[in-house]
């Protein structure tokens, strides 16, 4: 008789990002910049703000319509990427796992250590209230950020979204401001991110393994 | 835009290829890896698409990018309701006089004679005879009190009237079913519109502004006022208006702007 050695597959092992996650951030990061540094070409051919000028240097295209070739060649990635995370946060749960609950008392005193730089990150699987606060309100941001987008290209097809920001002018500037947060945001998060490296590695490996049945998504996944 | 002319190749040797160092070097050019050429010709190409950087030659992206341009003309085209109206204003609103823009300064804005001014006809049109500016300005009008909207992201509300692009097409026989519009102009400007956004109930060739004849700066004695295009496709001083299915470009759109630009 041979022994014939039946191996199992060693059980998945389910990562703190997943690769679709991974593939989603690092698409995102690439159409943020495509779309931030092209917009900011177009926003200075007609300023919101006379002081406000970005130097050319940062900007992306080159001229006014290279700019818009690169701003809307960056929207369809961005929006086409943002749909998938929205709905991958959804089926899979992630969403609730990582982000839900937040609470006002946890928010605040995560807010109060953070300030003191004494904010424990010893299991990064984990996110903090503050963390919590910044992924919900920048997912929230970036939804705005297309819709004044779609209001400032569209506002006669989709003129019912232009009016939702007042006018024309109104759409202009909330998709001015959302970039600002978008913007801010971003400093936080790379600066975060390299002063807690391992968070910045998990995003391109994956991360420590997570276990999904510590936290079960809520009844009806 | 260069035009790239044919030339005479300079790489086309002279003389015929001497096959010898083939030969000696054979064995070397049989170890060439092909799949591995292969492979490094992927990942560059890879590499460009991921960056957008230009790698080798920033034509490739240049490329890319007026692909988009337009597939997204082809997108707005399917977002273009021809019954969509777009918003209308009130008198009090309308500046007054509307914001000047042309590709130079106001100050060389050079008058158009109306006496002399004829409006030619071509392309796919029944009765191609040209039109003089009383005979124009005979013609029924209509007003519009419409925002203007530049690519750049100025806006006004400006007060314009004049006949009815679409009347005016199906009066001088025109192919309505034909795909673009192209209008060009004394101060060498053109522009060109879709055949939707042509027959769309608010375009109008514009002959007054706040019921006075439009002056010279903003395009005496006939422009195109369009609800739903951004400002620069709205040509100013017209001279000729053809109707084709060939793609006619236009002034900014040959120079990269996005074609559609539907509002």
């Amino acid at each position: 008789m041979t022994e014939v050695a039946v191996h199992a597959p060693p059980a998945r092992v389910r990562r703190m990002h997943p690769l679709a996650v991974r593939i989603m951030h690092w698409t995102n990061a690439f159409a943020m910049v495509i779309m931030i540094g092209s917009g900011w070409k177009i926003y200075n051919d007609e300023v919101l703000f006379g002081w406000l000028h970005f130097p050319d240097w940062i900007t992306i295209g080159g001229n006014a319509q290279g700019a818009l070739q690169w701003h809307f060649l960056g929207m369809w990635i961005f929006t086409l990427n943002l749909i998938c995370y929205i709905v991958y946060g959804l089926l899979t749960g992630r969403f609730w796992r990582k982000l839900l609950p937040v609470w006002p008392r946890q928010v605040i005193g995560d807010v109060r250590a953070a300030l003191h730089f004494k904010l424990a990150h010893d299991d990064i699987t984990r996110y903090n209230a503050v963390q919590r606060v910044l992924y919900i309100g920048i997912i929230l941001v970036m939804i705005v950020q297309i819709i004044s987008g779609l209001a400032i290209w569209k506002p006669v097809q989709f003129q019912e979204l232009t009016a939702l920001f007042y006018d024309f002018q109104g759409a202009r500037l909330a998709h001015f401001i959302c970039m600002a947060l978008i913007v801010a945001f971003l400093f936080v998060h790379v600066l975060l991110a390299f002063a807690v490296p391992k968070t910045l590695a998990a995003m391109i490996t994956g991360g420590p393994p997570v276990d999904d049945a510590r936290r079960p998504p809520p009844a009806g996944e | 835009m260069a035009i790239k002319t044919p030339s005479p190749s300079i790489f086309r040797p002279q003389q015929r290829i001497d096959q010898s160092v083939l030969a000696e070097n054979r064995k070397l050019v049989e170890e060439i890896d092909r799949r591995k050429i292969l492979r490094g010709a992927v990942s560059l190409g890879a590499l460009s698409m991921l960056t957008g950087c230009s790698v080798t030659d920033r034509s490739a992206v240049q490329s890319v990018l007026r692909a988009v341009s337009e597939w997204n003309d082809l997108v707005q085209g399917w977002l273009f309701d021809p019954n969509k109206l777009a918003p209308t204003y009130s008198e009090a609103q309308v500046l007054k006089p509307p914001r000047y823009n042309a590709y130079y300064e106001i100050e060389d804005v050079k008058p158009v004679d109306a006496a002399s001014w004829k409006l030619e006809l071509s392309g796919l049109i029944g009765d191609k005879r040209p039109w003089t500016a009383q005979q124009i300005f005979e013609l029924p009008e209509q007003e519009l009190i419409i925002r203007h909207i530049c690519v750049e992201g100025w806006d006004y509300i400006g007060q314009w009237s004049g006949p009815n692009l679409k009347q005016f097409l199906e009066r001088i026989g025109a192919d309505l079913t034909a795909k673009y519009v192209m209008f060009r102009c004394a101060d060498d400007y053109s522009g060109s519109i879709d055949m939707a956004t042509a027959l769309h109930p608010q375009t109008i060739l514009a002959t007054r502004y706040a019921k006075e004849p439009i002056t010279d700066p903003f395009g005496f004695p006939l422009r195109l006022r369009t609800a739903t295009k951004l400002g620069f496709k709205n040509p100013k001083w017209i001279t000729s208006i053809e109707v084709t299915n060939t793609y006619p470009g236009g002034y900014w759109e040959d120079r990269g702007f996005n074609w559609h630009s539907g509002l």
